[in-house]
């Protein structure tokens, strides 16, 4: 029940949002962050009645959905979906709590879209069906395209329709791929077509050729939500024009659908066309990293910048997943949580000044750290957990990342390492420019200091930063058994497919 | 030939009803007199809810009556109730407008009414003769509805075009049905069935038959490259019309293309089923590349109607139960989210007065909410966004063709879909995301609302809970 529970309790305040006058802003957003602390409190106790050290799926729950084509309403958490859940519902709360300073308008209608956002993005970490996938899949993009749209910057129109059909497109290749296994996966207990996530895994034999087209449908998807180098270009718009709640979601969890979708399915489904294509999404996600980074050295615009950045850590998630070693594995698994910590909070914090000053300018700053002296310790320590500063978050899945990539390949390794050279040039010169120096312009003379509301999610983030950076342990012991399964199609079907000529 | 059975009198219960009641308005009118007589609507909506009850009533048991001409079974009562849901619909929406375009009122009710006994005929013919029967008195009723506006010199347009392409179309598909009467012996659906199904001669009289039959089946589906005259018939005529003939002629030319090539001549499918995959395929795509570039929003769904004609001649290529269930089912949920679009721009047209740009959406989202929330979902069920309908009928039928090993189909119409999100998203990106100028009341009266909000709703819960409606349908088609 308590998967379940965790994407009814948004999608039913969401709907209860409905029924309250438009006049009652206050009580609207108690509503929200009530109905969303309550999907935290239950991921929570998913947290709690998950087992460590098991490799399954567990809490799965099944029942009937539409059961003439067989698709059910199947749930279920592993590792590596277990911590993408978390997080998800943990940002959730996050960001209503920093809409409270940032939305003023059309509050209900936001927080409906939100609630509902949050209830797809949990039911993608935890279907187990690969109908109720795609349908929580495509669910998510409607109400992330009202919040962009309606809620964004000045390009929001262009940024929000540019990313749905992105998304779209990708999405739409990989339903037929979808519908490929499902005729080719049999129920053994009724005999009929199934779109279990599970069986789906394990009768997945499919030709080479096939193997491939399916890899292809289902990876465009994945990575255009990553998003992978050159389909990229869609997220610097989006980040840049979303709100600030919409940003911290964009980066900290929707991105990660892409590279769950890479674990989740391209590799334990279709292993050997995996293993053949490392070469080439190896090299894009190196191309990410060393583009995404040199652009965001020079950004003017700090959101763009943190945006830019996404690329180049996405590159770095990617590097890992292909290294196809358990280091690899773990490091990129962990590198999505701490991306989705570590970049939400720094869109959080560009969203404190945005709301004062309503300029994102790094020029329109500069020695904000003698007025704003909390803001600016945050700042940087979320900064310097992006830059993998040993003890820190970002050290420990970029250092696992590394390890992984380089016994696989040395060379990836160095090209990707001079990468974490570049994030700490860029990020850091941003800080510099934005905090230290005198201060040039007046208005910055009278900024206010973060006030407790707007500190809270940001302090939240870097307890976790630390947390995780000085103690990973209870993280990777959940991630690690899963992702061996995931492994283990690699050393038993591959290595001996691949000898064969 | 056997006496009248009571079968063969409960087969045609719903379209003797609707004939009553054609009668009936018509008597009424001339009673009145008058276009502002307001029972003419009321009288109508009657007719059709006693058409739908008498469909349900008098479900068919598969069996054949009135000797072997006419079909008694769930696929023909199916669509019988749909038929008249949309005429309640269009009942519902057409009043205010009418009222407003000074159109006369007693022959625009029985000409629905009689149009809608022509779909009926339609898919219950069980011969090729009463099926075109049905479509000439179809037919003939939407020629003279899409010219109602007399004063509107594009509605007169639209008329002539409508009616002399019609006839060209007719012409087409008689002469298909000579030819194949010549080779098979038969138009009877049953006996021709069975001479498909022992090996047969593919002679050229019978080849020629089946192409001038295809080509007359997609003149009235609008399917390309034979769609010429739908853009601008869909942009003449009252609002309420072009809503009503983009579903139920749609919806009942489909259901006996499914008898007619799925079921009855599936057994010469080699011969068909390669012109109607490209058939499938151009249509949606040109369908959608030309709807991206209109200015006029209901050009714009016109080609998006061509476009969803190609999505559901994939369920016909398919060709099984399955996939003509999947068809069945795309069809209801198409009728209720394009009526449901239509209806919106009838809305719009209070404001407006005859011209449908894009720029009077602007807004109108947070302006008026029930307007903006049902446009929502009927964008994106048209888009096929789950859980709208629209979404499952495009699964359904796409899995359908996969399965049947047309893959090539699949991705072609899925990429079509994501082509098509564009311009559906325009319309909310316009209701939502841009700022209005001006005025922005537009009046909705009551049955409206009810209706708008209740094709919404539809959509919604046959999308959530598809598998009610899809058991029955696959009950239901033959």
């Amino acid at each position: 029940m308590l998967l379940s529970l965790c994407i009814a309790i948004p999608a039913i305040t969401a709907l209860l949002m409905l029924l309250v006058p438009r006049s009652a802003e206050a009580s609207v957003r108690w509503i929200a962050l009530g109905g969303s602390l309550a999907a935290f409190a239950v991921s929570l106790g998913v947290y709690a009645n998950f087992v460590p050290g098991q490799a399954a799926y567990q809490l799965v729950e099944r029942g009937p959905w539409i059961s003439t084509i067989g698709a059910e309403w199947h749930l279920g958490v592993d590792g590596i979906s277990l911590y993408l859940v978390l997080l998800t519902t943990l940002l959730s709360v996050l960001c209503i709590i920093s809409s409270w300073g940032s939305i003023h308008e059309r509050i209900k209608e936001y927080h409906f879209f939100f609630l509902l956002l949050e209830a797809g993005m949990i039911g993608v970490f935890c279907a187990l069906d690969l109908f109720v996938f795609y349908v929580m899949w495509e669910v998510m993009l409607v109400p992330m395209f009202f919040l962009i749209g309606v809620w964004g910057g000045a390009r929001r129109v262009y940024a929000t329709v540019k990313f749905f059909l992105f998304t779209m497109a990708g999405s739409v290749l990989m339903l037929v791929g979808i519908l490929y296994i499902y005729f080719h996966t049999t129920d053994p207990t009724t005999g009929l077509n199934t779109f279990n996530l599970i069986l789906a895994t394990e009768q997945a034999k499919f030709p080479m050729d096939v193997q491939t087209w399916l890899f292809l449908s289902f990876a465009l998807a994945f990575a255009i939500k990553v998003p992978l180098f050159p389909l990229h270009t869609w997220l610097p718009d989006a980040h840049t024009e979303a709100p600030t709640a919409g940003s911290v979601i964009l980066a900290g969890v929707l991105l990660k659908m892409g590279t769950y979708g890479f674990l989740r399915f391209c590799l334990p489904m279709f292993p050997q066309t995996s293993v053949e294509y490392v070469p080439i999404i190896s090299v894009l996600a190196l191309i990410g990293i060393t583009y995404g980074a040199l652009v965001a050295m020079v950004q003017k615009d700090v959101k763009k910048l943190v945006a830019y950045s996404s690329v180049a850590h996405l590159g770095f998630v990617m590097l890992g997943t292909f290294a196809l070693n358990i280091e690899g594995l773990s490091g990129s698994l962990l590198q999505q949580i701490n991306h989705g910590i570590s970049t939400g909070a720094l869109f959080l914090l560009v969203g404190v000044v945005y709301d004062r000053r309503h300029t994102r300018m790094l020029a329109d700053y500069g020695g904000i750290a003698k007025v704003m002296p909390v803001y600016a310790a945050l700042f940087s320590i979320i900064a310097l957990s992006s830059i993998g500063l040993p003890g820190l978050n970002g050290f420990v899945g970029e250092f696992l990342i590394l390890l992984g990539t380089f016994a696989a390949n040395p060379w990836y390794a160095v090209i990707g390492a001079s990468g974490v050279i570049f994030a700490a040039v860029y990020l850091l010169w941003a800080y510099q420019r934005m905090f230290f120096g005198p201060i040039v312009h007046e208005e910055n003379l009278k900024l206010k200091d973060v006030s407790a509301r707007e500190a809270l999610p940001i302090v939240v983030l870097a307890g976790l930063a630390v947390w995780i950076g000085v103690y990973p342990q209870p993280f990777l012991e959940r991630m690690i058994p899963s992702l061996e399964l995931v492994l283990t199609k690699f050393q038993t079907t591959n290595m001996t497919q691949m000898l064969l000529p | 030939m056997n006496s009248l059975s009571i079968i063969d009198l409960q087969a045609v219960l719903p379209e003797t009803v609707l004939v009553i009641t054609t009668l009936v308005v018509i008597v009424a009118d001339v009673v009145k007199g008058g276009w502002r007589s307001g029972s003419l609507p009321v009288l109508a909506g009657l007719g059709f809810v006693a058409a739908g009850i008498a469909a349900l009533a008098t479900w068919g048991d598969g069996t054949l009556a009135f000797a072997g001409t006419v079909y008694s079974d769930g696929m023909s009562s199916v669509f019988k109730v749909v038929f008249s849901i949309i005429g309640v619909l269009t009942v519902l929406y057409s009043p205010h407008y009418i009222q407003q375009r000074g159109i006369r009122l007693g022959e625009y009710y029985s000409l629905v009414l009689m149009s809608v006994f022509g779909m009926m005929v339609m898919v219950s013919a069980a011969n090729l003769l009463l099926f075109f029967l049905g479509l000439e008195v179809m037919s003939i009723g939407l020629y003279v509805l899409a010219g109602l506006q007399r004063g509107d010199l594009r509605s007169t347009e639209a008329s002539m075009k409508y009616l002399i392409l019609g006839a060209f179309s007719s012409g087409f598909l008689l002469y298909g049905i000579a030819l194949l009467y010549g080779a098979i012996g038969s138009v009877d659906y049953v006996e021709m069935q069975a001479f498909f199904a022992q090996g047969f001669q593919p002679e050229s009289m019978l080849i020629a038959g089946i192409a001038l039959l295809l080509v007359g089946f997609a003149f009235k589906v609008a399917a390309v490259p034979f769609h010429f005259w739908s853009p601008d018939v869909y942009e003449g005529a009252p609002t309420t019309i072009t809503g009503f003939m983009s579903t139920g002629p749609k919806a009942a030319a489909f259901v006996a293309l499914i008898r007619v090539f799925g079921i009855t001549m599936a057994g010469s499918s080699v011969l068909w089923v390669d012109a109607l995959t490209w058939l499938a395929m151009i249509t949606m795509t040109v369908g959608n590349v030309v709807a991206l570039k209109q200015t006029s929003l209901k050009r714009m769904l016109a080609y998006s109607s061509i476009a969803h004609a190609g999505y559901l001649l994939v369920g016909i290529v398919a060709g099984t139960k399955a996939a003509f269930a999947a068809t069945a089912y795309y069809l209801v949920a198409y009728s209720f989210m394009n009526l449901g679009a239509f209806a919106v721009l009838i809305l719009l047209n209070r404001k407006t007065d005859g011209k449908y740009g894009y720029e009077d959406l602007r807004g109108m989202g947070f302006a008026h909410p029930l307007l903006g929330i049902t446009m929502t979902v009927f964008m994106l069920s048209l888009t096929g966004i789950p859980p709208m309908a629209g979404f499952f009928g495009k699964l359904y039928v796409f899995s359908a063709a996969i399965q049947q090993g047309h893959v090539m189909l699949a991705i072609v119409g899925l990429l079509n879909s994501a082509v098509a999100a564009y311009y559906y998203l325009r319309i909310i990106v316009l209701l939502y995301m841009t700022k209005a100028e001006g005025e922005l009341t537009v009046a909705d009266p009551l049955p409206y609302r009810a209706a708008l909000a209740v094709s919404a709703l539809v959509i919604l819960v046959i999308g959530l809970f598809p598998e009610p409606l899809l058991n029955v349908l696959t009950a239901a088609v033959p």
